[in-house]
């Protein structure tokens, strides 16, 4: 599991991807949509925040393709494509997230994609991350 | 030339050094390279140590002004002072100096940084993630676990957003390295880079290349900072500080990649409040330092700073312009984090300062106004203007 920096602000995002939930913050006041996590609301100030469940598909905002592996766990697993995902249906926030698929792939900004959830599951723990993978949504 | 009331009233009256190792060469402490940088400083400028009064410095600096101030023997410390953040902080840290000078808080304010990585830590390597902070559960579990995974993506939707092509990359980190064969003291010193050799290198994560990435060092520099009116006393030529400005845009750091004006260097409110403030115009700059962490950094740095629009720059950075003595504007012309040494910036203030008093070993001529940025991509970030007498 990911240390949480502050678990009672991010909880619900962790335990509602273990549910196959994308929840990103809501302001109850004001409406506004909000991510990352954080204890008000940067438009009203309003400290009503609340969770809202959000369609898993958005748009590539921007790419990368890591190469050189960093960390021991990354050796012999390069390269891999991280993405930044805006969610048109959230207000546009943005999330980070890996690019399933040939890692070698042409990646386009725009592109649409749908969230994958890969749980992680152990004796000791269960989380989730939130992967994302292209999909056709060009009008049939 | 207008500018405010902070114009001109104090100056960079030395600069110093020491030895420059790759990471992990320095056969010295970080805080011995420390002390050797300001005492090159006041041994530039003909200043006795003892009338030091003050220290600034940034990110985190381990090299303690107290223990600074007494192993320097000062009489007394009258002002510390430790910025936030990372290598934005490195003009932050002058001009902080400046402010204790004119509110009278200090006279003789000494801003170093020293940072030997080798025994203390990378930044580019993915084992120091735990230092990272509040975000790292939605980054590192994707692989995003260093500053180039960080920022990549800034760089990539700007040169989108702007079809700036990677050509524009290459002519920033071949400046450096240019720059660097005509200094013996920089690292990469008769190490040329060519368009070749910087299409055949790896991929770090794209859009960069390996020579698109600062290096890491063992090393410190170090400036003095002191009143306008005492200046001249020194021996070197004052370097004039005309303007600095810090901070960044709206929400520039809102958490995970949330940025508002995401592909952004986070200059575009700073640059224009440092030029107001100088009373200069872009166009008006002789010479451009300008903080690599990364080449598309120093891409947005600069465009942010006016000194050409998004629509020209795939014309404006070609090498020839970015060379000395005569390109359009000389950048990096010590050779930068990327082919002198990565003093986190301090090597462009230095070298900042250098092209003032027209001792660069790629001088441009007749320098008046000489610029320099620290960190972009990063808040805060932070920038100066400094010019000769000649300015005043």
């Amino acid at each position: 599991m990911p240390v949480l920096a502050e678990p009672a602000l991010e909880n619900p995002y962790w335990e509602a991807a273990r549910n196959e939930k994308l929840l990103v913050q809501r302001c109850g006041s004001c409406g506004t949509w909000q991510w990352g996590p954080e204890w008000l609301c940067h438009r009203c100030l309003s400290f009503q925040m609340q969770w809202a469940e959000v369609s898993p598909r958005g748009r590539i905002y921007s790419w990368e393709r890591v190469w050189h592996p960093v960390h021991p766990a990354l050796k012999g697993n390069t390269p891999y494509i991280a993405v930044l995902v805006e969610l048109p249906d959230a207000g546009g926030v943005r999330m980070i997230g890996n690019l399933l698929g040939d890692p070698k792939q042409t990646v386009l900004v725009g592109g649409a994609v749908e969230a994958v959830f890969e749980h992680h599951e152990t004796a000791a723990q269960h989380f989730t991350l939130v992967h994302w993978h292209l999909i056709d949504d060009r009008p049939k | 030339m207008n500018g405010s009331a902070f114009r001109g009233r104090t100056a960079i009256v030395g600069v110093g050094q020491s030895a420059f190792y790759k990471h992990g060469g320095s056969p010295d402490s970080e805080f011995r390279l420390t002390l050797d940088a300001v005492l090159a400083a006041c041994t530039d400028a003909g200043l006795d140590p003892r009338k030091i009064d003050g220290f600034t410095s940034f990110n985190f600096d381990r090299n303690d002004p107290s223990r600074m101030a007494a192993a320097l023997g000062l009489p007394e410390l009258r002002y510390a002072n430790m910025f936030w953040g990372g290598g934005g902080g490195g003009a932050a840290a002058v001009a902080n100096a400046a402010a204790a000078i004119l509110a009278g808080f200090a006279t003789c304010v000494v801003v170093y940084r020293g940072l030997a990585q080798g025994q203390h830590g990378r930044y580019g390597d993915g084992l120091s993630i735990g230092a990272y902070g509040r975000d790292a559960a939605y980054v590192a579990p994707y692989g995003l676990m260093t500053p180039a995974q960080w920022y990549a993506m800034r760089v990539t939707r700007f040169m989108h957003d702007h079809n700036i092509q990677p050509d524009a990359l290459r002519a920033i980190s071949r400046a450096s390295y240019h720059h660097a064969q005509l200094n013996p003291h920089a690292l990469m010193y008769g190490r040329p880079l060519t368009d070749d050799k910087y299409d055949q290198s790896r991929w770090i994560v794209e859009p960069f290349r390996l020579y698109d990435c600062c290096m890491e060092n063992d090393c410190a520099g170090a400036v003095i900072v002191v009143a306008a009116e005492e200046a001249p006393h020194y021996r070197q030529a004052p370097a004039y500080i005309l303007g600095a400005a810090q901070g960044s845009e709206y929400r520039n750091q809102a958490r995970i990649h949330n940025a508002p004006n995401y592909g952004s260097a986070s200059f575009t409110t700073v640059a224009p409040r440092l030029f107001a403030q100088a009373g200069v115009k872009p166009s008006e700059v002789d010479v451009a330092q300008s903080y690599e962490n990364f080449t598309g950094g120093v891409l947005m740095s600069l465009i942010e700073h006016g000194f050409c629009s998004p629509e020209e720059a795939n014309e404006f950075f070609i090498i020839e312009n970015l060379t000395a003595p005569s390109g359009q504007l000389p950048l990096n012309t010590s050779g930068g984090n990327l082919a002198e040494a990565y003093i986190h910036g301090m090597g462009q203030i230095m070298e900042a300062v250098r092209q003032v008093q027209g001792r660069s070993t790629a001088q441009v001529p007749d320098v008046e106004i000489s610029f320099v940025s620290s960190g972009p991509m990063v808040s805060p970030c932070s920038n100066m203007l400094l010019g000769g007498a000649t300015t005043l």
